[in-house]
């Protein structure tokens, strides 16, 4: 069976009066299995949508290719878009409709039921908005509505540009169990993210882009192992004593001052067992190396989404 | 988001037919069409508001006979009917062209031995044409006459001017399908650019391509809602025109109609253009503006174009309002029949043809 999509070698310049030239994608290949849950994590600016946009069939690439499921997405034809649903940017909907009178026309573009559009609206929790018009829904109730409309027609695979960008935290967690109940079902999804912690909890790849460019592509799990980053155990300061502290940091990097004792172990559990001991778990915090020391590690940058 | 199942129900995996993305297509565009009150106002009300105001400036509609001032002895004024001719008397010309100058009366009347000579009203151009044209054939009658009577037996030539709306040209004849081909105009050009203007903002065309629906059936959609509008509008318009205002349909009133479409689809296409320039809502307003004003100014749809000076005259043939117009005022108030109307349907096509080739040349798709 053929990849859900495979995009080698993209590049789209673009060119402004005044912005001169933006080299907004800049060589990008990958490929994604069906099935899979891919993540494009990168910065403001770093031509994330612009590769979907390419990809999706809405905007030509000045030169690569894409194969959407075994096809080119230009020119468009019915069966190729019947067959993915898209969730853009910037929402978009016919003025003046309710969301349920959205979902129903989208509905019917895709081919698919009345009742279908209803569950969808159910779905993304919308139901008891059914009736408002799409422009008084809040930002983030807009952007649930234009996942429910990228859904309706039973997709094999799902674009979804920045889906949590407006969303408050608990919707947010909501359409993770979304997202990953859609993926769980079998359809192939992509997603777009600013937040290394989205990325980490859905995705089963994640290219970690930047300027145009994949730095690199690789599981979450796979990147945190390959970074091979020291776990970070703080604790408040004046449980422990100076010798105590150069004796559990064991060689290891450690540094103190009026308030915090920070160390940076290989070995979390001999540490903290070692602490939890002498009693000294007052302002414990742990953390382990994630997606954001990977991003510094791939870009040379400091993470700023 | 409690439930988190996504029971999948049989899809039929091909693209839905045509005809019924069309359908819901035109359902939802229509539907937001009605729920915009902007819309409603500037196709439906504008023009009936139009119509009041202008039949109002060009005199009362139910009073058709022409106020004449009658400056010292008018004999020729002895034989006038009083049904075409309301006769007052001044005490001299200035008096007369004073009071023609507030509205008073649409023309003064000073016989001078043989010769008579007619003031128009300055202020209200059309009863004042109105008034001049009755007055001549007034005195035309009085010639035949006394013609007859010097040589008895000789035929003498007259003119029997038969007229299509009953005898007398009242303003509402006239004004009514210069209002309405004014009407189509402004909401096919408004319609299109606000339209193209706003789907540039808000990329609901963009959205819709990554749908099975091909933007040609959206397009269709789009343009038959419009199509209907205009429809709707010409019907209310009429009937508005009709039995409030005394506008008296010929029997050819249907052939209205296509005309209509036909006006609609050469306007929408104008305002396409301008959509594919403007950036903004107010700048396709603008510009929307720039074009129907002048074009409607040329028509002669507000104002005769034999009162026009020749300049006018000349552009107007540029003006597709002028031949809605004309062929609007030809099959409703005149009853002439769809072929005598042939020429204004052909540029009509014309210019609908070029300008939609233009737009579409023109029109940078990506921008949606
Ligand atoms: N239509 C356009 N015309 C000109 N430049 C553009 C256009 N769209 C995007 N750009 C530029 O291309 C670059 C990449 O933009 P893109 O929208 O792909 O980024 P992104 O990764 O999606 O950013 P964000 O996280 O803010 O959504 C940016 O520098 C942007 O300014
Ligand atoms: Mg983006």
């Amino acid at each position: 069976m053929d990849a859900a999509i495979e995009v080698a070698d993209l590049r789209k310049t673009y060119r402004g009066r005044r912005t001169g030239e933006v080299r907004a994608v800049d060589g990008v290949s990958f490929r994604v299995e069906r099935g899979e849950f891919f993540g494009i994590l990168g910065p403001n600016g770093a031509g994330k949508t612009t590769t979907l946009e390419i990809v999706e069939g809405l905007r030509r690439p000045d030169s690569g290719t894409v194969r959407l499921l075994g096809r080119s997405p230009w020119p468009h034809s019915p069966e190729l878009t019947g067959r993915v649903g898209v969730q853009l940017q910037a929402s978009a909907f016919f003025e003046f409709l309710s969301a349920e009178e959205q979902i129903e026309t989208f509905a019917e573009l895709y081919g698919a039921s009345k009742t279908r559009g209803a569950e969808m609206l159910e779905l993304v929790g919308l139901a008891e908005h059914a009736n408002v018009r799409c422009e008084k829904l809040s930002g983030g109730q807009q952007q649930r509505l234009s996942i429910a409309c990228a859904l309706v027609g039973d997709p094999e695979l799902v674009f979804l540009d920045e889906p949590t960008a407006a969303l408050d935290p608990q919707a947010r967690r909501n359409l993770w169990d979304l997202m990953r109940a859609i993926n769980a079902e079998g359809r192939t999804v992509v997603l777009t993210t600013h937040y290394m912690e989205e990325a980490e909890a859905l995705c089963d790849r994640v290219a970690i882009m930047d300027a145009g460019k994949i730095r690199a592509v690789d599981s979450p799990a796979g990147f945190v192992k390959g970074l091979d980053a020291p776990t970070r155990v703080t604790v408040a300061a004046g449980q422990l004593t100076g010798e105590r502290i150069d004796e559990l940091a064991a060689g290891e990097a450690v540094s103190a001052d009026e308030t915090t004792v920070v160390f940076e172990t290989r070995d979390p559990r001999k540490l903290l067992t070692a602490l939890a001991s002498d009693g000294a778990l007052e302002g414990l915090a742990v953390r382990t190396a994630n997606l954001e020391d990977v991003f510094l590690h791939v870009t040379g940058r400091e993470w700023r989404a | 988001m409690a439930r988190m199942s996504l029971d999948t129900e049989t899809i039929p995996d091909t693209a839905p037919p045509k005809g019924r993305a069309f359908l819901s297509l035109f359902k939802a565009l229509g539907r937001g069409w009605l729920r915009d009150r902007s819309q409603v106002f500037f196709t439906i009300l504008l023009p009936l508001m139009f119509m009041v105001l202008l039949s109002s400036v060009f005199g009362s509609t139910g009073d058709s006979a022409s106020r004449i001032l009658a400056v010292g002895d008018v004999p020729v004024l002895e034989g006038a009917d009083a049904d075409d001719f309301d006769v007052a008397s001044a005490p001299d010309l200035d008096k007369a062209l004073a009071l023609l100058r507030e509205g008073e009366a649409d023309a003064a009347v000073v016989q001078d031995g043989d010769t008579v000579l007619v003031y128009p009203s300055p202020t209200s151009s059309t009863s004042g044409a109105i008034a001049a044209g009755n007055l001549s054939a007034l005195v035309d009658d009085v010639n035949v006459e006394v013609l007859s009577a010097a040589a008895p037996g000789e035929p003498v030539l007259r003119t029997e001017v038969e007229e299509a709306d009953g005898g007398s040209l009242r303003p509402i004849q006239y004004l009514a399908p210069g209002i309405l081909a004014w009407g189509i105009a402004i909401s096919g050009v408004f319609g299109a650019a606000g339209t193209i203007v706003d789907w540039k903002r808000d990329k609901l065309l963009r959205r819709l391509r990554l749908t099975p629906a091909s933007v040609s059936t959206f397009l269709g959609a789009k343009v038959s809602v419009n199509l209907v509008v205009a429809i709707a509008q010409t019907a209310v318009f009429l009937a508005v025109a009709a039995l409030g205002f005394g506008l008296e349909l010929s029997a050819w009133t249907w052939f209205a109609a296509p005309l209509v479409l036909l006006g609609t689809l050469a306007f929408l296409a104008i305002g396409v253009v301008i959509g594919g320039i403007a950036k903004t809502s107010p700048g396709a307003a603008g510009l929307s503006n720039l074009v129907t004003m002048p074009m409607a100014f040329i028509s002669g749809a507000f104002f005769p174009l034999a009162l026009s000076p020749e300049w006018v005259q000349t552009l107007s043939y540029l003006s597709p309002m002028r031949y809605l117009n004309e062929a609007l005022q030809s099959v409703v108030v005149y009853g002439e029949p769809p072929t005598a109307v042939l020429p204004q349907i052909g540029f009509l096509a014309v210019f609908a043809a070029v300008v939609a080739l233009i737009s579409w040349k023109t029109f940078k798709f990506d921008e949606l």
